[in-house]
């Protein structure tokens, strides 16, 4: 009998060669960009591409990138204060109080991963000139359609949270020591969501930031329509504000990784401020 | 610190439930329960899953708002009083410990609510852990506890507020047997030093027994009868509760002007007697003993299996009509299987019911 163990993990060579391909798979374009953006299209490498874009006359030259990276976090923003007032409050109130509508608002919150953006656009055309009329047509409103477009992805994130914690049982002691419903949710329930709004906050942002479709056939200008507009002329500056974009992704990834940090391995707190 | 000298000691409150009803969805969870809980005393609710014992519970605590009856708490009907301002802690099933909060927080938490100021929260909640013997866990999180440890710190967040009333829904039920004894004892210890009137649902029998002043066993949303243990085990007013609380042998006899005949002895019946005819007997398995080697008579047996108990040993054995009963015996005799054997009934009455189905 042979000694290989029978688990279900792959064996070290195997276990390299997927990290290798997966990695590659990562690396690879990431990589084609970088050696792009410093081509000389005489031949060989510059960094006059790179300089360009930093340069003091960059920003009134690409300005529209600047505008649409500004629209993108703006529209991310309202985009994750939309889902944490209406899509988190929904959640938690059908959890505590009508749990057999669970399955509904699963429902209705997984459909629009369902509908092709461009048929959403198709859609949404008609009734974002209501919206015009109603909220100005200011590059803002196309944060009601994020809100629906992330629902798929932000109600998992918090629902995998919200079923990993005992929320029912915890606010009925809450309750039972004296909480008001106020203090239930922001003292007992909101703090042992915190994992999975973050989470919520973050694929939101990232999903904002990338999404393209809507805004251009809407025609708004956000991060990625201004992208596609620079590239026209200049493909090299359009790699690397892509890079730069990633780059911020990834920094913000970090950062939000880093508040999710699980605090209650870290030792005792100094006392909040009582409200 | 003497427990009766401490600041955490409450005078116990009168708990009164009146014909108190609850549906749920056309299925009536409680029918009418009628309960008076003395200041200071421990009733444990006891019955089986679904008989209406957490829903009582949860509709004093105000978890459930109940569709009839008066709720009275020192005389004052609380039906319409929501659960935060009933002043009453409680300690749940299922562990409750908020999971971002330390153990120190968790017993805050109460008198933070009541907007006690830090430096007494925080010296009323290291006593309350004191009580509990669990000061050196201040600073731990919930999944750095113990599932006991969990539910001490949970008694003494209930308790740090000082209410009038301790509630305990089945808070042993998760525990290991050692534990669940051990902890068991430590509620009873500190309800009776506290003096705090306390009702804890079991599903336990033997729990109920060991710690309630009184029990009130519960059967299809109503108590079927409230006593103290001895009177439940003694007495029991129906089959129902002879059959729930301890063990019961269930031996087929007859019923004639009140007295009850089996296997050739003849007994008194507890409680009201059904109509004369064949009955089923409840005998305690403590009332049937083996007869010894010399002596004559009694009912013949044979043995099926024997269990060694500890401090006593029960044997399985089956009788001339085919009933299988237990009986309870010291552990110097063995009986071996297939053994055949006499026994004798012991006691004057047995709790009977009509043979139906």
């Amino acid at each position: 009998m042979s000694r290989v163990p029978v688990g279900a993990a792959p064996g070290p060579v195997a276990r390299t060669v997927i990290l290798g391909v997966v990695g590659a798979l990562f690396a690879i374009p990431i990589l084609a960009m970088i050696e792009f953006s410093f081509r000389n299209l005489a031949g060989g490498y510059t960094t006059a591409h790179w300089a360009g874009v930093f340069s003091p006359t960059a920003a009134v030259t690409y300005a529209i990138v600047f505008t649409g990276l500004g629209n993108s976090l703006l529209l991310a923003v309202v985009t994750v204060v939309i889902i944490l007032v209406i899509l988190l409050p929904t959640m938690i109130l059908v959890q505590l109080q009508f749990p057999r509508l669970r399955r509904v608002l699963e429902f209705v919150c997984i459909v629009p991963i369902t509908v092709p953006a461009i048929v959403v656009v198709v859609g949404l055309a008609p009734v974002y000139s209501v919206v015009a009329r109603l909220a100005g047509s200011s590059v803002w409103t196309l944060a009601f359609a994020y809100g629906v477009t992330v629902l798929p992805y932000a109600y998992r994130a918090i629902q995998s949270n919200l079923s990993a914690v005992d929320v029912v049982t915890l606010s009925e002691a809450a309750r039972s020591l004296g909480a008001g419903w106020g203090s239930v949710l922001w003292r007992v329930i909101l703090p042992n969501l915190r994992r999975g709004i973050l989470a919520a906050a973050f694929i939101t942002v990232a999903v904002v930031l990338g999404e393209f479709t809507i805004a251009s056939l809407l025609n708004r200008v956000n991060l990625q329509t201004a992208l596609v507009q620079v590239s026209k002329s200049d493909p090299f500056v359009a790699v690397i504000f892509s890079l730069l974009a990633l780059a911020f992704a990834f920094a913000l990834l970090l950062l939000i990784g880093r508040l999710a940090v699980d605090r209650r391995i870290r030792p005792s707190r100094r006392d909040r401020k009582a409200p | 610190m003497t427990l009766t000298e401490s600041p955490t000691s409450a005078a116990g409150a009168t708990v009164e439930l009146v014909d108190v009803v609850k549906d749920y969805a056309g299925h009536r969870a409680l029918t009418g329960v009628t309960l008076t809980v003395r200041p200071g005393e421990l009733v444990a609710l006891l019955g089986p899953s679904g008989c209406g014992k957490t829903t009582a519970l949860r509709a004093l605590s105000g978890l459930e708002q109940v569709n009839g009856g008066s709720i009275l708490i020192d005389g004052v009907d609380v039906v319409d009083v929501p659960a935060n301002k009933r002043d009453i802690g409680m300690v749940f099933q299922s562990y409750s410990l908020f999971p971002h909060l330390t153990s120190l927080e968790n017993v805050e938490f109460g008198l933070r609510m009541r907007r006690v100021p830090a430096a007494a929260r925080r010296a009323r909640a290291v006593e309350a852990l004191e009580l509990v013997g669990l000061e050196n866990l201040a600073g731990r999180y919930a999944h750095q506890l113990s599932g006991g440890q969990q539910q001490r710190i949970a008694l003494a967040r209930a308790l740090v507020t000082r209410p009038r009333v301790l509630l305990l829904d089945e808070p042993l039920s998760a525990l290991d047997a050692k534990v669940r004894v051990q902890l068991r004892d430590e509620i009873r210890n500190l309800q009776t030093a506290l003096g705090i009137t306390t009702l804890f649902v079991t599903h336990d029998q033997e729990e109920a027994l060991a710690v309630a002043d009184r029990v009130a066993v519960m059967r299809d949303g109503n108590i079927e009868q409230i006593g103290t243990p001895e009177e439940l085990y003694t007495t029991p007013a129906t089959p129902f509760v002879a059959g729930f609380v301890g063990l019961s042998n269930r031996m087929p006899a007859t019923l004639a002007n009140g007295r009850v005949t089996l296997h050739g002895e003849t007994l008194g019946v507890l409680g009201t007697p059904p109509p004369d005819g064949p009955v089923l007997a409840f005998v305690r398995p403590e009332d049937l003993f083996l007869i010894a080697g010399g002596e004559t008579g009694g009912i013949p047996a044979v043995v099926l299996t024997t269990s060694f108990l500890g401090s006593l040993r029960r044997t399985r054995i089956r009788l001339a009509d085919d009933t299988v009963v237990s009986v309870q015996h010291g552990v110097s005799e063995r009986p071996q299987p297939g053994e055949r054997v006499r026994i004798r009934l012991r006691g004057s009455a047995v709790s009977v019911s009509a043979i139906d189905g």
